[in-house]
This record gives structure tokens, C-alpha cells and sequence, in this order.
């Protein structure tokens, strides 16, 4: 059984090794988002300072959401994904795996880029380290709850604004929790609170989401 | 392969795409060494059938039974007594030839090695292509990257295949006859749909034209 899981996460991560121009432009724009917002606000270093972990957040968001088409829609389009379907391994694993593989590649590296980001809005070493945290622990639940909306949109035509819509409400209290564990004062009461309440979201995301989507994807290929 | 008990059945099947009812009240029963040509034009709903036989599509009414249980509540035991190939050829651009067979051989309970998926691809015809991307392979060596599933044992014991032949040479097409020829003497099944004529040895062939079924 772990051995299916496996063995989607190897075929996603070679897939999207020998696609890399596909992963790279998801890390640009995360950077480019994140770089753009010291040029327009202006460099006020307390600011900046304020802002930082809230725009790292958002730009994670956007970045991650742009990545979702990416996640079912090759596999539908060349009828992989009908195979999988068929795959005598349980779906919620393959899907499991399909989305395990998808954070490495989109959700892991903006977490590994997070510290080179903070040095833009001069961040200290303990703010950044816990954004670097709380991205770490909010990621995975971006992908898990993504995932859901990308096999409800597959058959759509303009799928991809409305996964856009469909996924970006449900990313606020991630978002929320997420960006309120980064702000609040390290070390506080209120950033051990928040990143608690993140782990929840994530570990609640992890058991229902991979269940959600393989009914998804079942309704959308009928 | 243990053949005896083994049978498809379709009870009172009804489809229907959009509004259109494609056909209704459709029954058959396929047992071990039998196979099933689904005829009928374009639109007839030959692929609807298939992708109801194998459970990816839910029928208006009626139901598919797998000696004798309803194949929506075998779900992952039935899949793994079946093998469908659809119109997608299911073939990655990006993987070679033999990634392909092996993914899809692993993926579907078949352990699969490279030198096993070499050798299927050899007797697919493709051995010189194993290790080009699927990318730069014409439509034909796609087909046949597909089919070289069929050529890796054991095969389960049900076939469900959506034009096979299309796009295939003639040696292609003969090769795949031996194949699920040799599949139907050894007590398999199979349902499958064409355009043209194959000369396949079942212990009995049964023809469904979909045409005369249709009630609009």
C-alpha cells in the first residue's frame, strides 16, 4: 500500500524534473510578487518590517494556487489520470501521493527561498525563522485544501479563475493563522497559539482532504 | 488464471449523455473465454459502454455486476481483475517509452522492471524505441507503447479496450490478435470496440450493434 504511494511521488517529482521550467516559473513569480512590494511601498525600514511576513504569506498563497492546474490537469488531459482511477491501489493514496509530491515541488522550495525574501523587508533572524516555521506548517494545508478544488474544477472550461475562486476563501484561515504566527511577537503567547491552531488546520486537512478530492476527481471523470 | 467461476454481467445497463439517452435496457452476460464486439456509428455510445463496464461512469439505471456483486462496491478488487485501454492512450510525454510501461504496469499491480518493459516493448515492436521520450514517438508507436501493457504477465483476467486497432500497421494489428487471442484461450475476456473486422478465435463472439439498440 505505501509502496502505490511511493511510487506516485516518485513518478510526480520525475515528471516534474524533466518539466522544470514549469516549477522554476511558480518560484519566480513568488519572488518577483515578494520583491515587488519594497519597491512600491517604499524602503522605511519599520514598514517594511510590518508588512514582510503578511506579504510572504499572500505571495506563498498566490503562488501555490497558480501551481493547482498543474497538479491533475496533464494527468486528465492525457488519460493518465482515467488510469489512475482504475489503479487497484486505493485512490485516497494515490491522491495522497499526487499531493505529497505536489508540495515538494511547489510548496517546499518557497519555504527553502523564505529566508533569502526576509532579508528584503529586514526581517531579524527570529522573525524569519519563525515565518520560515509557520510556512512550513501552512504550505502542505495550501496543497491538501487546493487539491480538492483542482479535481472539482478538471472538466471546467476557464478552470483555472475558478479554482482561483473556489480555493482562495478557503485558504483564509491559513492564511490567517499562518500570518498570525509570523507577526505576533516571537516567543509570545500569541504566536504559540496561532501556530498550534495552524497545526490543527493542517493535520484536519491532511484527514479529510485526500478523501474529499478522490470523490471529487470520481464526480468529475463520470 | 483460475477461469471457471469468473463472469460480467449487465443488467438493464441505461445510459445517457446529456439529454441525449444513448441506449437503454441493455443486458448481457460474458463469461471466460468470451468476447464482446461493441459496433455501431459514431456517437453510438461504444465508449460510454466501455467506461460504464469498467466504472468510471455511473449508468441512468441498471448495474454491472462482477460475478455477481455490483462492481461499485468491488471498486479496487474489480480493478485489479481488469485492464481498461481508453481512446487517451494514457502515455507521458515526458517519460521514455519504457517508464511509460513500467508506471503503468506498477500502477497497476503488475510489478514491472525495465528489462521486463523493454522486453514488452520488443514484442510490441518498439525494443529500438525504449529509451526515446514518448514526446518524439509518432501516433501509431504511442498506440503501441499503450498496448504493451498487454504484453506484461500475468494479465487479469478482463480486457476492456476502446478501439485497440486504430492507428495501428498491419503487423501491429496482427501481433495484438495473438495476444488477446492467446488471452481468450487462456480463459480471459474481453470487450472491445472497432471500426474493422479482426479475426479473433473466442469460445464465443458476441456482437452488440449499439445502432439497433438506440431508442431515441
Amino acid at each position: 500500500m505505501l509502496n502505490a504511494l511511493l511510487l506516485v511521488i516518485r513518478r510526480d517529482l520525475l515528471l516534474a524534473f524533466r518539466r522544470r521550467t514549469d516549477v522554476l516559473s511558480t518560484l519566480v513569480f513568488f519572488v518577483i510578487v515578494c520583491t515587488l512590494f519594497p519597491l512600491g511601498v517604499g524602503p522605511e525600514p519599520e514598514l517594511l518590517r510590518t508588512l514582510g511576513p503578511g506579504v510572504l504569506w499572500v505571495a506563498a498563497l498566490l503562488a501555490s494556487t497558480l501551481a493547482l492546474n498543474r497538479l491533475f490537469g496533464l494527468d486528465h488531459a492525457d488519460g493518465t489520470l482515467e488510469q489512475l482511477l482504475l489503479s487497484p491501489e486505493p485512490l485516497v493514496l494515490i491522491v495522497a501521493g499526487k499531493v505529497a509530491a505536489h508540495w515538494l515541488i511547489s510548496g517546499l522550495p518557497l519555504v527553502l527561498l523564505t529566508p533569502l525574501l526576509a532579508l528584503q523587508f529586514g526581517l531579524d533572524g527570529q522573525a524569519t525563522a519563525s515565518l520560515a516555521l509557520s510556512l512550513l506548517i501552512g504550505t502542505p494545508a495550501l496543497s491538501l485544501v487546493g487539491a480538492i478544488g483542482a479535481a472539482l474544477t478538471l472538466d471546467v472550461r476557464g478552470g483555472g479563475v475558478l479554482v482561483a475562486l473556489l480555493v482562495l476563501p478557503l485558504y483564509a484561515p491559513v492564511l490567517i493563522f499562518g500570518a498570525g504566527a509570523a507577526v505576533a511577537e516571537a516567543g509570545g503567547g500569541a504566536a504559540e497559539a496561532n501556530l498550534l491552531l495552524l497545526g490543527g488546520l493542517l493535520a484536519g486537512a491532511a484527514a479529510l482532504a485526500p478523501w474529499a478530492t478522490a470523490s471529487a476527481l470520481r464526480i468529475s471523470l463520470e | 488464471m483460475a477461469a471457471t467461476s469468473m463472469r460480467l454481467q449487465a443488467h438493464r445497463l441505461a445510459c445517457a449523455r446529456g439529454e441525449r439517452q444513448l441506449f437503454s435496457d441493455l443486458n448481457f452476460e460474458l463469461q471466460s473465454g468470451e468476447a464482446l464486439w461493441l459496433k455501431g456509428r459514431n456517437g453510438s455510445g461504444k465508449t460510454s459502454l466501455l467506461r460504464l463496464l469498467c466504472g468510471l461512469g455511473r449508468p441512468l439505471s441498471g448495474e454491472v455486476l462482477w460475478n455477481g456483486t455490483p462492481i461499485q462496491q468491488l471498486r479496487e478488487d474489480f480493478h485489479r481483475q481488469m485492464i481498461y485501454c481508453g481512446h487517451a492512450s494514457a502515455v507521458k510525454d515526458d517519460l521514455s517509452a519504457w517508464e511509460n510501461v513500467a508506471t503503468a504496469g506498477n500502477l497497476s499491480g503488475t510489478a514491472c522492471s525495465r528489462e521486463q518493459a523493454v522486453v514488452a516493448l520488443v514484442s510490441v515492436g518498439l525494443g529500438g524505441a525504449a529509451d526515446l521520450p514518448a514526446r518524439s514517438l509518432s501516433q501509431g508507436q504511442r498506440r503501441r507503447v499503450a498496448l504493451a501493457r498487454l504484453a506484461l504477465e500475468p494479465l487479469p483476467p478482463l480486457l476492456l479496450l476502446d478501439e485497440p486497432f486504430v492507428a495501428l500497421d498491419q503487423a501491429a494489428v496482427q501481433t495484438l490478435c495473438r495476444t488477446l487471442n492467446r488471452h481468450l484461450a487462456a480463459g480471459g475476456m474481453l470487450v472491445y470496440t472497432t471500426h474493422q473486422a479482426q479475426a479473433l478465435q473466442a469460445r464465443r463472439l458476441e456482437q452488440f450493434d449499439l445502432d439497433q439498440l438506440t431508442s431515441c
